[in-house]
């Protein structure tokens, strides 16, 4: 009754719709503790460059975060409009965890943001910073319920089947699920690494203009201690995700792996290079490293991983894609560690401001947090196929009964749409970054002034009157 | 069905049923001025419609948002029927929402050569999101078939006389809110200019609930027992009757130059018909044959939400309440926001 053909492109509206909707989110995580820690060290030193920080990069996040809501909008119809079968066999359990997602963003947008956005100079300072405080944290509820109703997803617990449907039996063990605090810790710290690298990059954009201000040498400097520091964290974070992984979905490691077959009891290889081919059930080109990849996934020398050959084909995963996928987000990872480390290598002499080969570095580095997120959420979202609901439901039972045309014509809208619209939104959010930030004198001693023609919404919370030909 | 004798599907089915009416009061008027829009060419005046929403329309966008999750939430079965069935409508309605709202936004930024195109994407996104909630609205009236818990009609089920005419009627309604939401919150031209508008608007729009209300029962041999089974015969007449108060009202305040009681009484005239059409459909929630409970989560699912949404649902109204109370007042032209 409905081809493969109907299910890729359900498939590639999702993957489209959610991978241009993730961006936004991960920027609004990690930008509201960073603001929070802005306004935190100008309350307690009261260094106005902190201050003037807090300004110039909580407009960033307003139209960051209006782009995030206007693309959560489709996010919270495609469950029903693409993939109802999943809907009705397991809504009792991700319809909630998704209403208390939306509950707690609406919580958000309705409260504190506004104060935050728009109440510097009508509220006091303490009640200012809670605000903002309560922004960073109500962005980490909103992580905490969707990553709980992914990670079901990935490893379900504390339910039953009753009439061919999910039934919850304890939500503690639903939302506590065997992957969820893996992921969780993995996303939160992925959102933190991509916006260092953001605001890195457009410090070191500003200094290889010559606009070397002690704002943005601020702004460079405290992107680096975050590289240095949260990058490993996050590497260690990511090899417990990948051992709980091999728990669990013991199949996407195989195939991330590009391992087929276990050789009488001789340890796991690591592949370093290869082209997994699915038909002809091997990795082409394979580059090896023996014993290595025992090492990695077991900590030991002796032994094995489960091999691809040892599930039945249509329980594989593809392994072409998140073989190559999870090398471009480790690559990614190994890579912005090792910027954490030359830039503390050169922080002694102050050469991070002024080597600019360095600086070049951290620019072409701004979106490497973001591309290895997107590639480790396809590691992921590949690799847990042929499931949608992982040893439960095939995704291929979890779509709508939708035609060819029918899902032609939304993709095709959705491309164009998504392109043009977020593309002046983006390049919006690039003019606000390269304006940079200003001193407190510049903009007057009530610092934030824009109240008078300003609308109280995120994305007006810049008034670019002196910028009318932005877009 | 219910925990300790509470009946957790009807309060959920009341929770979802407010919200999706305060979006379609909400967001009516945001949307009524995009449908206005082409008929006021003047920028400054056109700055003015925009600013007496600017500040409030995200916040009543996100009914919308709510009203999804939580029938995902606490009807999955409604929520995965409901919107495979009516795909292309909402996808429609969706791609609108996205233009009007950055429309709203990208509008006040652009050079004014490039702002004609931001006034096309508020007119266009306004238009196709709400004829597209129309159309939604009709083929939900009409019914949609389930089989096994899976839509069991047509993929264009929705391209049918019928929704097409509630997607037109729709539009009028929006229109005549957001017309006389105008007269409360402008003056000068704009507000006179408003005042021709609304009376033609209102004439259109009891011509729409009327064709509705003779459409709909002969559709519907279900719907037109209800309406005239003699126990609801006696809410169906005092709705009609309440209706053509509201209608007589509109119209007297109007001719007398009121500036807020046109919209007070176009608000009760969408609300009347808003509970004719919910009491249509009782207990049902998935219209012609799923009523509420039978299409609801366990209870486990919907206790679970409803400790969340009690907390919070009050706070958003506060929050809601005090806003509208902060921005006001009548919106001159030079006048920005606040």
């Amino acid at each position: 009754m409905f081809n493969l053909e109907a299910l890729d492109l359900a498939r590639m509206q999702f993957a489209f719709t959610v991978s241009f909707h993730i961006i936004f989110p991960a920027i609004t995580i990690g930008l509201a503790s960073f603001l929070a820690v802005l306004e935190g060290l100008w309350l307690k030193t009261h260094n106005d460059t902190y201050r003037d920080l807090y300004h110039f990069w909580s407009k960033i996040f307003a139209v960051n975060f209006g782009m995030g809501v206007v693309s959560g909008l489709v996010m919270a119809y495609e469950f029903g409009t693409n993939w109802s079968r999943f809907s009705d066999f397991a809504g009792s359990i991700t319809g909630p965890l998704l209403t208390y997602e939306v509950l707690t963003a609406f919580f958000l947008e309705a409260g504190f943001l506004g104060v935050m956005l728009f109440g510097w100079n009508r509220v006091g300072r303490g009640l200012h910073f809670f605000s903002t405080v309560m922004v960073a944290i109500g962005t980490l509820i909103s992580t905490f319920w969707i990553l709980a109703s992914n990670s079901w997803m990935q490893t379900p617990q504390g339910f039953e089947i009753v009439d061919g449907r999910v039934m919850p039996l304890d939500w503690l063990a639903i939302v506590f699920n065997p992957s969820f605090p893996y992921r969780l810790a993995h996303m939160a710290i992925a959102a933190f690494v991509a916006t260092a690298f953001f605001v890195g990059s457009s410090a070191a954009w500003h200094l290889l203009r010559g606009n070397d201000t002690k704002q943005v040498r601020k702004m460079l400097s405290m992107a680096l201690w975050m590289a240095l520091i949260v990058c490993p964290i996050q590497a260690v974070v990511g090899d417990a995700h990948g051992l709980n992984t091999l728990e669990h979905q013991p199949a996407k490691i195989a195939a991330i792996e590009g391992h087929w077959e276990n050789n009488g009891s001789e340890a796991t290889p690591l592949v370093l290079f290869g082209i997994p081919d699915m038909q002809a059930e091997k990795t082409k080109y394979a580059i090896e490293i023996p014993y290595l990849g025992s090492l990695i996934l077991t900590h030991s020398l002796d032994k094995q991983i489960p091999a691809l050959k040892s599930f039945p084909k249509e329980d594989r995963p593809n392994a072409t894609i998140i073989f190559w996928s999870f090398r471009v987000m480790a690559g990614l990872g190994m890579l912005m560690v090792l910027a954490g480390v030359l830039g503390l290598a050169l922080r002694r002499s102050g050469a991070i401001y002024r080597n600019r080969w360095f600086l070049r570095l951290m620019l072409w580095m701004g979106p490497s947090g973001l591309i290895a997120m997107l590639a480790g959420w396809i590691t992921t979202e590949v690799g847990r196929q042929p499931w949608v609901v992982y040893g439960l439901q095939r995704t291929a039972n979890a779509a709508s009964n939708h035609s060819v045309t029918q899902l032609s014509i939304s993709l095709a809208l959705f491309v164009v749409i998504y392109f043009s619209v977020f593309t002046v939104g983006i390049g919006y959010m690039m003019k606000l970054v390269a304006k940079g930030p200003k001193s407190h004198h510049e903009h007057g001693p009530e610092g934030h002034n824009e109240q008078v023609i300003t609308p109280r919404r995120p994305l007006s919370a810049d008034t670019l009157e002196t910028d009318a030909r932005v877009i | 069905m219910g925990i300790q004798g509470i009946d957790l599907s009807l309060i959920w089915g009341v929770i979802i049923a407010f919200g999706v009416m305060m979006y379609v009061i909400m967001d009516g008027f945001d949307l009524g001025l995009g449908i206005l829009f082409p008929l006021i060419p003047d920028a400054k005046e056109r700055d003015v419609m925009m600013n007496t929403v600017a500040p409030v329309w995200d916040g009543n966008e996100t009914w919308l948002v709510l009203g999804g999750a939580a029938l995902y939430g606490a009807f999955p079965l409604a929520y995965s029927v409901i919107l495979e069935a009516l795909y292309l409508p909402l996808i429609l309605m969706l791609c609108g929402l996205i233009f009007r709202g950055v429309a709203f936004e990208f509008r006040f930024k652009a050079s004014p050569e490039k702002r004609h195109i931001w006034d096309m994407a508020f007119i266009g996104g306004s238009l196709l999101a709400t004829f597209s909630q129309g159309v939604v609205i009709g083929t939900y009236i009409v019914g949609i078939p389930v089989v096994e818990r899976q839509f069991a009609g047509g993929s264009w089920d929705w391209l049918a006389p019928f929704p097409l005419f509630c997607g037109v009627g729709l539009i009028v309604a929006y229109a005549l809110l957001g017309s006389t939401w105008l007269l409360v919150k402008t003056e000068g031209m704009l507000e006179s200019r408003m005042r021709l508008f609304t009376r033609p608007l209102a004439w259109l729009l009891l011509a729409v609930i009327g064709v509705i209300c003779v459409w709909t029962p002969i559709l519907h041999p279900e719907i037109a027992t209800r309406w005239f089974g003699h126990a609801h015969l006696v809410v169906f007449g005092a709705l009609a009757l309440l209706a053509l108060l509201a209608m007589f009202g509109l119209l007297k305040t109007l001719r007398q130059r009121h500036t807020h009681w046109p919209f007070a009484f176009t608000l009760m005239l969408v609300f009347l018909g808003y509970i004719g059409l919910a009491f249509s459909i009782w207990p049902n929630i998935l219209p012609p044959s799923i009523s509420l409970w039978e299409a609801a989560s366990p209870a486990t699912s919907q206790l679970f939400i409803l400790i969340g949404a009690l907390f919070i649902l009050p706070i958003i109204l506060m929050y809601t309440v005090w806003s509208y109370y902060v921005f006001r007042g009548k919106v001159r032209i030079g006048d920005g926001y606040h």
